[in-house]
């Protein structure tokens, strides 16, 4: 077999309606190449309806994974192979075909009535509009049924194999081995048998039916990343963030904390959490949002470290309890995996558009700590973060994930238990020193107390708090002075969390400034750009309140400053604000969409050239 | 340290200053609570208050015990995660008609369906007193307050109705007159393991006076009042000769000795009796009031069952450690 191995990545995009079994066949070629050794990065995109219409645009779902040998930062732009079982997967993709990319498509799906329910005006495969590409016409449906007609399943079953022949056949694009994934299908349906032959039959076929095919680019090795020395796993953001706070749990010795509320992109994380009860982790599937954050709340008070997730109309709705654990100053950790606003807005799309909220969104002058996640893997540390920073400054955390790096995946180094840092929890233990409001000199934390100890005692509450007591305050100076601890125990946090760092030079025409989930993307197109040798910086903030200490150097001896962000320019807003001596330009996109590396370049060469 | 002095009831107080208005049937709930707590020995480290907002709700502040004064109408969120957290902790919440059924009415019904081990104070005043004056979902209908000046058009919820509707397997009734019986009834709550719910009927002097006259008042209360006891026939009255029986599907009040009436054709109550029919019955009475525990049901706790699984899966997990969970499944090594 005749075999390349000079390609360092390549892209390739799973579309198909969104019962067709996409994100599956994704997951199981990215579970296959994560154990080849690839770095790899994957973009779930899927309609929030469970079953949109059948054929239609609306109701594509997309599978697009990004892996290689370097360079693999993000998901990346558009595919160099896209998988499209049906006419609606082929238009929903239309306008994002890179030049000469190979198209496979079911051609036993091209039916006059499905073409035009896609929105063509004619067959695609029929005229010359695809003549620009290499497209392969496989009859994905009719093959599939040929293949296993002899096994006596019903239609339904049969259809269903579909989506592992264009595995297959992509298995043998990039000469990956089938081992793994007949492994999987031989113990999810050990109770099924005949199931299981049916999928790896099908995938088989598709990769003879790839060898056979001449049309098709002959098939390509994709050799293993160079990576630190270590043991590898795939994980998507949400998973991530799970095993995060369990580690967190751990290492600051206290019981884990669930209390939620479903919805989507978050709901992964209680998915996950759930299934390891056996680590001691408690978990309440509250009747609402507002229950889950005051259970999260009343768990942190008995001496839980306590978790809530949700995504931002959930966030709203749990708004007066943020207040509550501002006010009684207890540990909290709420996480926010961002999607599309306002109000229900865009459930499964990704957006950067809960920062305002995060910082701002309660009454009165209500600080907390804000943190967010760069990357899917990232999000196992930030969990951690956001937990150890609760614990031992005795405030709600708000950590911001976003939908593109929560269902997103990529390779973690694992981290055993060991190689994490303790967490130091304010506890109180001196009786004599101690009231219920007497903080720490150098954090301004006030201790964490657990009923069921004798000798403290306490009340806490919503009502204003009576300086070192913590007895209800209606003083006009007492106040002040304690809106004025709060921000400031808040503000402390800096002395505890690391530097900003630049990636480049010291002094630059440009610095693109970026958050949360779209690092990797931004810094694909910054190093693309510095290695064309373009006087480019970049630097990315994971701690949005407090920022840190050295912000503002970093912001110095630069031309020009550009955020780069998926809102309408909410982190600028907040630079701006506290930075009012530097002009931070906008690139802003809210399309639901995450960035993409050329159209950042190509505004960055913008920002670099204009005068 | 197990046969530690019984603390007296003020010992369960807090050195703050009690600010409920003179006269308030709070005072007496409060006073009830400690004399239970104190009765059951109970140790204070071991006793969290949880509230919401409204008058009833500063309850906590007046506890010398743990004490968590959250907002309006989620104490049963907070109140659930103390006691998830810490199953040893006895668990209260002290909650108004306004807090527990209006604002808070989803917590209300959720907690009481899950069977959680915690005991709620519903304070009934049957108006909103916090805010001065307005109606509450447990007012009258035609209620006239400073919010219904021509009176309400709502039909009030019947928190008996609501709660055995949602499954509660301990509601009881009390009367903030009767401190005596506030603490048997409370006694019997916290020892009952599930969610319990006590409302108590309670006077608000300044807004809503004498709204439970009738049950309440020495002159009428005899006839008005059916005090309930497991075991025994439902009788009351200042003779003690008018009882309750069953016709058809409907409670009757009949009186001992007329039409041929005996003692064996009154009801014997059944607080135990798992079908809730007679209990829904006999807790949207309204005349005479049913007073006393009207349902105590045994079944398992939320919290218990929490813990149970955790336990069981601890045994079964191929994981025993989280190290175990992280090189689990598909890793692939780098050397």
């Amino acid at each position: 077999m005749e075999t390349k191995t000079d390609v360092e990545s390549v892209i390739i995009k799973f579309a198909g309606d969104s019962g067709d079994g996409m994100q599956l066949a994704g997951s199981l070629f990215t579970s296959t190449t994560a154990n080849i050794g690839n770095q790899l990065a994957t973009f779930p995109d899927f309609p929030s309806e469970i079953r949109a219409p059948h054929g239609t645009v609306a109701g594509v779902s997309g599978f697009q994974i990004h892996f290689g040998t370097s360079g693999v930062y993000s998901p990346g732009d558009e595919p160099d192979v896209l998988i499209a079982m049906n006419p609606a997967a082929l238009k929903a993709n239309w306008t994002h075909l890179k030049p000469a990319c190979t198209i496979i498509v079911d051609v036993d799906s091209f039916s006059p009535k499905a073409i035009a329910k896609a929105g063509f005006e004619g067959n695609p495969l029929e005229d010359d509009s695809l003549a620009d590409y290499k497209v392969i016409e496989a009859p994905i449906t009719s093959l599939t049924k040929s293949s296993i007609a002899d096994l006596g399943l019903d239609n339904k079953s049969v259809v269903r194999c579909k989506n592992m022949f264009a595995l297959g056949m992509v298995f043998w694009l990039y000469n990956e081995p089938l081992e793994q994934t007949i492994n999987f299908f031989n113990k999810k349906f050990s109770s099924k048998p005949l199931i299981a032959e049916a999928n790896i039959t099908v995938m088989k076929t598709g990769h003879n039916f790839a060898e056979t095919i001449e049309a098709l680019p002959s098939s390509t090795t994709i050799a293993p990343a160079k990576k630190a020395p270590g043991t590898y796993r795939n994980m998507t953001g949400n998973q991530a963030t799970a095993w995060g706070l369990l580690a967190a749990a751990k290492k600051a010795n206290r019981d884990l904390f669930l209390g939620t509320y479903p919805i989507t992109p978050a709901t992964d994380i209680l998915h996950e959490l759930t299934k390891h009860k056996w680590s001691g982790v408690k978990i309440f599937q509250a009747e609402d949002e507002i229950a889950g954050i005051c259970s999260a709340i009343g768990a942190s008070f008995a001496g839980d470290l306590a978790v809530t997730t949700t995504s931002g109309p959930g966030m709203a709705l749990k708004t007066e309890a943020i207040g509550l654990a501002i006010m009684t100053e207890l540990p909290l950790v709420i996480v926010n995996v961002q999607r599309g606003g306002p109000s229900t807005g865009l459930p499964t799309k990704t957006e950067q558009s809960d920062l305002n909220q995060a910082l701002f969104g309660r009454n009165g002058d209500s600080p907390l700590v804000v943190l967010s996640a760069s990357t899917p893997s990232s999000c196992f540390e930030m969990a951690i973060e956001a937990s150890r920073i609760a614990v031992e400054h005795m405030t709600p955390v708000i950590l911001l994930t976003e939908s593109y790096i929560a269902n997103g995946s990529e390779p973690w180094k694992v981290k055993l238990i060991d190689e994490l840092e303790e967490i130091h929890p304010n506890t109180a233990d001196d009786l004599e020193s101690w009231s219920p409001y007497s903080r720490d000199e150098k954090t301004l934390a006030r201790k964490w107390v657990i009923p069921g100890t004798p000798g403290f005692e306490h009340r806490i509450g919503g009502l204003e708090k009576e300086d070192v007591t913590g007895n209800v305050s209606y003083l006009p100076e007492n106040h002040a002075n304690m809106i004025q601890l709060r921000d400031d125990k808040v503000a402390k946090v800096v002395d505890d969390i690391p530097l900003q760092r630049v990636k480049g030079e010291k002094a630059n025409r440009l610095l693109v400034v970026g958050w949360g989930g779209q690092f990797g993307i931004l810094f694909g197109a910054v190093s693309g750009l510095q290695k064309e040798g373009k006087d480019i910086a970049f630097t990315h903030f994971n701690y949005l309140h407090p920022l840190p200490k050295n912000t503002r150097e970093v912001f110095s001896n630069h031309d020009r400053i550009v955020v780069c962000e998926l809102n309408n320019g909410q982190f600028a807003d907040h630079l701006q604000s506290q930075f009012p001596e530097f002009k931070f330009e906008r690139y802003n996109k809210i399309q639901g969409l995450p960035f993409k590396i050329k159209e950042l370049q190509k505004k960055f060469n913008e920002l670099l050239e204009e005068k | 340290m197990e046969d530690a002095v019984t603390l007296k009831p003020k010992e369960y107080a807090s050195t703050q200053e009690v600010k409920w208005c003179p006269g308030c049937g709070d005072y007496a709930v409060l006073k009830a609570v400690q004399m239970a707590l104190s009765q059951l020995n109970i140790p204070k480290e071991k006793v969290t208050f949880v509230s919401g907002i409204g008058c009833s709700s500063r309850f906590p502040y007046y506890m010398g015990s743990y004490g968590f004064h959250s907002i309006h109408g989620r104490a049963p969120g907070i109140a659930t995660g103390v006691k998830i957290a810490n199953p040893d902790l006895s668990v209260w919440i002290a909650s108004g008609d306004g807090d527990s059924l209006a604002i808070g009415g989803n917590h209300f019904i959720h907690a009481i369906r899950r069977n959680i081990d915690i005991n709620l104070l519903l304070f009934n005043n049957q108006i909103y007193g916090l805010t001065k004056g307005q109606y509450s979902p447990t007012s009258e209908l035609g209620k006239v307050t400073k919010s219904s000046p021509h009176g309400t058009v709502e039909e009030p919820f019947s928190p008996g109705e609501l709660s055995i509707g949602s499954r509660s397997r301990f509601f009881a009734r009390v009367v903030d007159t009767d401190v005596k019986m506030m603490i048997e009834v409370m006694k019997e709550a916290e020892q009952h393991r599930g969610f319990s719910v006590i409302e108590i009927l309670q006077n608000c002097l300044i807004f809503n006076d004498k709204t439970h006259a009738e049950v309440t008042n020495k002159e009428t209360k005899a006839d008005n009042q059916l005090l309930l006891e497991h075991g025994k026939p439902m009788l009351f009255g200042a003779d003690n000769n008018k009882g309750l029986r069953l016709n058809g599907l409907d409670l009757e009040v009949v009186t001992l000795g007329e039409n041929g009436i005996s003692e064996e054709d009154i009801l014997v109550h059944d607080a135990e009796n798992p079908n809730p029919s007679l209990q829904f019955m006999l807790s949207n009475l309204k005349s005479p009031l049913a007073l006393g525990v009207i349902r105590k049901v045994k079944d398992t706790t939320y919290d218990q069952a929490l813990h149970d699984q955790r336990e069981e899966e601890k045994q079964k997990s191929k994981f025993k450690s989280l190290d175990d969970l992280y090189l689990s499944g598909n890793t692939f090594t780098v050397n």
